[in-house]
């Protein structure tokens, strides 16, 4: 299973967007011009020591030629520990799936919803937002991509092509992705390493676009200003971002200007807190939370489920309301949300 | 002496039933059944003394029972006689909020008390054992039990302030505080006549009421989790948080299930406080005490959502209720080994070597007692008491560990017969001889749960 990766076309890059972009390594053009070639021609360089995993050069290169998934191999190749190896070993054991998720697998039907390994938000789809649309989650459909922060690429290779067969098994045709993740996965991951996938994907905010443009009629607009949490994930697929646009658009919600949205996302600071990087987390976070609040937001908003465990707190501290996505929309269509994983 | 005991403490409260004894006749532990001649529920201390007296009459045994959860039998009565069961002697006699102490009946469950003071005290707290909520606060203050306040303040004997005791002659007496004064507030400046009446498993008396002390209880807790893949870094990780004195408990536990945990060791911290900013502050400085395993690799914090940390901060944690029966069946029994917490990774390598060659579940619970001035090392074997086969394997390993545990340098902790015989013949003479020459001088009729502490 091989990257997809060209590093002539690295070579010959005159942006070098991927690092001069990025939103933690401080590289100068010249810095940048030397480490990509390194990078491209597989060497050891500073940057898999400095790489903060936050997915973006991915979005940043203008050839899609994968500089995360290219740094990530390199990362595991020169045996960078990006976090304390018994936490990285002990992910790894964690999250594999076991003869009783296996066994757990029965047909669903032709469409289903993946909340990928998030339990906590199954009282959260209980919408009709999801009405009809068979939820299925664990070990067997985790996408594995969480790796990608603990310089881990081969334990998503050798589990890949399984989470896909263990999805077809539901006997899906359709499938809709609650986490950026799971999309990304299935259509940059795949597409990177040339993996097939035998059904169809669908990003939660086209799903919800969807729904909503079905259902305008049942729609109040909420008429709200809300500061975005866009997750590391989401660089993935910068499409969808596009996509969420619209979905706020229908439910009358304003999405902030502010320094730390969009193609400058940061992160919520939960990976660092693992690497045990607890300096940087509370760096990340303070600036992110102080710049929603600056935005003048009245919701902090998530897609990513990590990001609201990592930040919700913090935000509800500083005066906003965190939510998801999801129930912002429930919201619109005059439901009541829960508080994920509390019921 | 059935009639004898029906008109001391009332028809309902007295039975010789065979479905009744055999209740009594053992616990969830290894220790094969014993059945008592009689079991009576008294409810005041006079009728717990006119039952030694009677017992004393008929030279018959008297068995006291709190919870009847040690596991490891104590509360068999190996020679027969009445089973003195305590639970109806539950009244909360007095909370002195002020200089933070109770006093109770010694039937009192740790689910009472802590409901008690929840309810009308909610300023208190008492360090509870990770036990079920019917154990008994005295019984288990009297066998060096420890809990969540352990690691500040030691065992849970060291929190007797003073007792109420019904000696194997029948008279009443109090120790402590309590003996001079109205309050129970201590066991200084007095001769410590408590350590006549703990760790004795009821060889020395009949303890009837308890002052125990309280702790504050802080507005906010949390917990933090320590991971490692090494055992010999356990006891300095250990070292490093305990001095911090940022702590409120530490425990630690390695098992193989889930698959996820084996081959790690958990070391688990709470940390409470007043206000958020104490709470950062103190898990900072835990957390910079441990900064050279987390620089070097070597160890990290478990990254724990809310669903895990409110399953970590339950207290006592069902989490371990429902491995206790893993095998299913109601068999557990653990070694509680008192040991130096340096001795941490040859009591962990000691414990494996056996678990694997004999082939039993397990799971290692160590909780810090002061600040690590020793720790509580559980090697818990769970097994299905409908399997014989299964039983002896886990007695097996119960009698390999208990050796062990005493050739490294411990002392088993509310030892079964069997291991109470190992540490007495590894007791200086003079101590194994002062033991025999103050349960004859207590107990001269030899009463009073004969067959524990047997000193030939």
């Amino acid at each position: 299973m091989e990257l997809r990766f060209d590093p002539d076309r690295c070579i010959a890059c005159d942006s070098y967007a991927c690092l001069v972009k990025c939103q933690y390594l401080n590289y100068d053009f010249e810095s940048a011009r030397e480490e990509r070639i390194k990078i491209a021609k597989g060497e050891y360089s500073r940057v898999l020591e400095e790489c903060k995993t936050c997915y973006a050069c991915e979005e940043y290169c203008p050839y899609d030629n994968h500089p995360f998934y290219r740094i990530v191999e390199l990362q595991e190749q020169y045996g960078i520990n990006l976090a304390p190896k018994p936490i990285s070993k002990q992910l790894v054991k964690m999250y594999a799936a076991k003869e009783k998720d296996l066994a757990a697998i029965r047909e669903v039907g032709s469409k289903a919803l993946s909340l990928c390994l998030f339990p906590d938000l199954k009282d959260n789809v209980k919408s009709k937002l999801f009405e009809g649309l068979p939820v299925i989650m664990g070990r067997q459909v985790f996408c594995n991509l969480v790796y990608l922060h603990f310089a881990n690429m081969s334990v998503i290779k050798e589990r890949a092509r399984q989470t896909i067969e263990n999805i077809r098994k539901y006997g899906v045709d359709e499938l809709v992705c609650f986490h950026d993740e799971c999309y990304g996965f299935f259509n940059s991951y795949a597409r990177a390493y040339g993996i097939d996938v035998p059904f169809k994907t669908v990003h939660l905010y086209e799903y919800l676009y969807n729904w909503l443009k079905e259902n305008e009629d049942r729609i109040r607009k909420l008429n709200v200003k809300v500061a975005y949490q866009r997750n590391c994930s989401n660089r993935l697929s910068p499409e969808t971002d596009r996509m969420l646009d619209k979905v706020f658009e229908l439910i009358g919600v304003e999405r902030a200007e502010r320094e730390y949205d969009r193609e400058n996302g940061i992160c919520c600071g939960a990976v660092f807190q693992m690497w045990g990087e607890y300096e940087l987390a509370e760096e990340v976070q303070k600036k992110n939370v102080e710049d929603m609040v600056k935005s003048g937001a009245r919701f902090a908003v998530f897609n990513c489920p990590m990001c609201y465990v990592a930040l919700a707190e913090r935000t509800a501290k500083a005066g906003l309301m965190p939510i998801l996505v999801s129930d912002l929309c429930r919201l619109a269509v005059g439901e009541m949300p829960k508080i994920p994983g509390r019921g | 002496m059935y009639e004898e005991l029906k008109a001391i403490v009332g028809e309902e409260n007295v039975s010789k039933e065979p479905e009744e004894l055999y209740i009594y006749s053992s616990d969830p532990g290894t220790m094969p059944p014993v059945k008592p001649d009689y079991v009576v529920m008294p409810k005041t201390t006079e009728e717990v003394q006119k039952i030694v007296l009677l017992a004393n009459k008929h030279k018959v045994p008297v068995v006291p029972m709190g919870g009847a959860l040690s596991l490891s039998g104590l509360v068999r009565p190996l020679k027969g006689g009445i089973v003195v069961d305590m639970k109806r002697m539950d009244r909360i006699i007095e909370v002195n909020e002020r200089a933070r102490y109770a006093v109770i009946e010694a039937g009192v469950s740790e689910g009472k008390l802590k409901a008690y003071l929840d309810k009308r005290y909610p300023s208190l707290r008492i360090s509870t054992p990770d036990a079920p909520p019917i154990a008994s606060v005295t019984a288990n203050a009297l066998i060096h039990g420890s809990g969540r306040l352990s690691q500040i303040y030691g065992f849970h004997s060291e929190m007797v302030n003073g007792m109420e005791v019904v000696l194997p002659t029948g008279e009443v007496c109090r120790v402590g505080s309590c003996s001079v004064s109205p309050y129970w507030f201590s066991r200084s400046p007095l001769p410590d006549l408590a350590g006549l009446f703990i760790g004795w498993f009821g060889r020395t008396g009949i303890v009837t009421k308890l002052g125990i002390k309280l702790f504050p209880k802080h507005r906010y807790r949390d917990v933090m989790i320590f991971v490692t893949e090494n055992p010999s870094y356990v006891s300095d990780v250990i070292w490093r948080v305990a001095h911090t004195e940022m702590a409120e408990d530490i425990t630690v536990w390695a098992q193989p299930k889930p698959e996820w945990a084996e081959g790690f060791q958990h070391t688990t911290i709470y940390v409470t406080a007043d206000s958020e900013e104490e709470l950062e502050f103190k898990e900072k400085i835990i957390r910079n005490a441990l900064m050279d395993y987390i620089k070097q690799k070597e160890g990290g914090f478990l990254y724990l959502t809310p669903g895990m940390k409110a399953m970590f901060l339950q207290e006592p944690m069902s989490q371990l209720v429902r491995f206790a029966d893993v095998r299913k069946g109601g068999g557990f029994e653990y070694v509680g080994a008192i040991l130096p917490v340096d001795l941490f990774d040859v009591a962990y390598q000691k414990g494996l070597e056996i678990v694997e060659r004999l082939g039993v579940d397990w799971a290692f619970s160590i909780r810090i007692i002061g600040r690590s001035h020793c720790m509580m090392f559980a090697y818990a074997y769970p097994f299905n008491r409908a399997d014989e086969e299964d039983v002896e394997r886990a007695r097996k390993a119960l009698h390999e560990t208990n050796k062990a545990v005493l050739e490294m340098g411990g002392i088993p902790w509310k030892a079964e017969v069997p291991a109470q015989q190992l540490i007495l013949e590894s007791m200086d003479e003079g101590a194994r001889r002062l033991i025999k020459r103050v349960i004859e001088m207590l107990d001269p009729n030899g009463i009073m749960n004969p067959g524990n502490w047997e000193v030939e």
